[in-house]
């Protein structure tokens, strides 16, 4: 099983869940996180008084799935958050060693 | 005594809006902290409410209204006794002397209260209970008596002040600039970031603000008649005037009309307009708030050019503002506006005299506020045990867990 994790602009959240749903994965997680990359942050003044604030707000969305259904998850994804200026996000898979439903306690692709 | 019914009904309403200044002050500057000081500064605004209440009851108002010495009250009004059906000298009130001194109370109130926003994150509760007695009863009441009553030094010399530029907002202004001089900065400042954590409660405490500054300005009238109109009318205009002159010059140094810097405008055109309120007329409130809110704006620069931690500007705002107001009155004040004027300001052909009086009040106001703060809040510092700043670690934990035992803002309940 994969994990696909994505991090994207925050008023994207919605297309992508509808597109992730469209492709039949049962369950999705979202977290408000705040990060940067090549972005960077964006300057705030105050009463004459600049901050930097580093840390743009982005939501991250994370989704277990099969092996094989992963790539197609990532590129649905990709071409739902995509604006094409600076600050879309990323995606990326990781290797799932195991996982179980709580309240069953089914395991593995039964889990999902 | 002649009682007039409409003029206590206008001065009882007027005296409920200037209490509701000090909660909106509360969240003006409230918003303006970081979220784990919030309570602190809404604690050390509101708690005025408490403690200059009841000084000014015990003795407070005596010291400000009693008697007809020059420089400071009596305690003949002590405990309110005689206060219930005697007028203070000097005045011909057509409303119940007892509601002077309410009215009153919600200016003694508020006037320490705009301290805090200088000393926002640093003071502990303690120190600050101490301060607000001393102030009251060192600073306020004798600095109300030579201006307000008709037997102070300032009032026999003929300089004016309608609803306390000196007496509320220089002597707030110039209180609090001792206070962050002894209280030292807040720590990181000004190289770490120190945003405001909660503008729209700056936006509604201003609004507050602004509605009960119509009590403030309006209610010194005392009656309800054209003066009051025209003071309710000049002090909503320069509000206005003054938002607008803050945000031109906002969007033309830094690119952006900002909501802090509306509120801020408007507080500094309604600071600048207190003094002037009932003694000018057309378009000089206009003119006025246009002419603070610029003033106000570069003023809030000088804590950057000369190092000193005015965490939310009052010494720019009020200080500045209120010293702007008082000496452009030595311009504008208009006898035909109002005939208890002695000597009219220069544009209404009175001279420089009334100028020249303002700049002796206000100077007066200055040295008198700034050295009895001095000492007050330096022998606190030595007497309480603890001084009167917090400990660095309470300090980065906050005022609100450290001083209070709360926080303001529980995400997980």
């Amino acid at each position: 099983m994969k994990l696909v994790v994505a991090v994207i602009k925050p008023f994207k959240v919605d297309d992508v869940k509808a597109a992730v749903q469209e492709l039949g994965m049962q369950g999705l997680t979202m977290t408000e996180v705040q990060g940067y990359g090549r972005q960077r942050g964006h300057t705030e003044v105050y009463r004459g008084a600049e901050y930097t604030v580093d840390f743009v707000p982005k939501i991250k969305l994370e989704v277990i799935c099969e092996d094989g259904e992963a790539t197609s998850v990532a590129e649905r994804i990709i071409a739902v958050a995509r604006t094409g200026k600076i600050g879309d996000g990323k995606v990326w898979i990781t290797p799932i060693d195991d996982v179980w439903r709580i309240r069953t306690g089914e395991a593995g692709s039964d889990a999902l | 005594m002649h009682i007039d019914s409409g003029d206590t009904t206008w001065v009882l309403v007027a005296a409920a809006l200037v209490m509701f200044m000090t909660p909106g002050l509360a969240l003006f500057y409230g918003g303006m902290v970081r979220a784990k000081h919030v309570l602190g500064m809404l604690m050390q605004n509101f708690f005025c409410l408490g403690l200059v209440s009841v000084l000014w009851a015990a003795a407070g108002y005596s010291l400000a209204f009693g008697g007809d010495n020059a420089f400071v009250g009596n305690f003949a009004f002590a405990g309110l006794h005689h206060a219930v059906r005697v007028a203070p000298a000097g005045f011909a009130l057509t409303i119940p002397p007892l509601l002077f001194m309410a009215y009153q109370m919600m200016f003694a109130v508020i006037t320490p209260a705009l301290i805090t926003g200088a000393i926002a994150d640093r003071m502990r509760f303690n120190a600050w209970v101490w301060l607000l007695t001393l102030w009251s009863l060192l600073v306020y009441s004798p600095v109300a008596h030579w201006v307000f009553s008709p037997s102070g030094w300032a009032n026999r010399l003929g300089a004016l002040d309608f609803a306390g530029g000196t007496v509320v907002h220089i002597n707030a202004g110039i209180a609090a600039l001792a206070c962050v001089l002894v209280l030292g900065r807040r720590q990181g400042w000004p190289n770490r970031p120190m945003p405001p954590h909660n503008l729209p409660l700056t936006m509604i405490g201003t609004g507050i603000l602004w509605f009960g500054w119509f009590g403030f300005n309006a209610g010194s009238a005392l009656a309800a008649n054209g003066l009051a109109v025209q003071a309710l009318v000049n002090t909503h205009l320069a509000a206005a005037a003054a938002m607008l002159s803050w945000l031109v010059a906002e969007r033309a140094k830094q690119g952006h009309a900002t909501t802090l810097g509306a509120a801020s405008g408007a507080v500094a055109g309604l600071v600048a307009i207190t003094p002037c309120a009932g003694y000018v007329g057309g378009m000089a409130p206009i003119l006025i708030g246009a002419i603070a809110g610029i003033v106000c704006f570069f003023a809030i620069d000088l804590k950057h050019r000369f190092s000193f931690d005015d965490s939310l500007d009052v010494v720019g705002v009020h200080l500045i503002g209120g010293i702007t107001g008082s000496l452009l009155l030595g311009l504008f004040a208009d006898k035909s506006v109002n005939p208890a004027i002695v000597h009219e300001g220069l544009f209404a052909g009175g001279g420089v005299r009334l100028v020249w009086f303002q700049l002796v009040v206000v100077v007066a106001t200055l040295a008198y506020s700034f050295l009895m703060t001095m000492l007050i809040i330096k022998v606190l510092d030595k007497v309480l045990p603890g001084g009167v700043r917090v400990t660095e670690e309470d300090e980065e934990a906050g005022l609100d867990l450290t001083q209070h035992s709360e926080v303001g803002y529980s995400l997980l309940t």
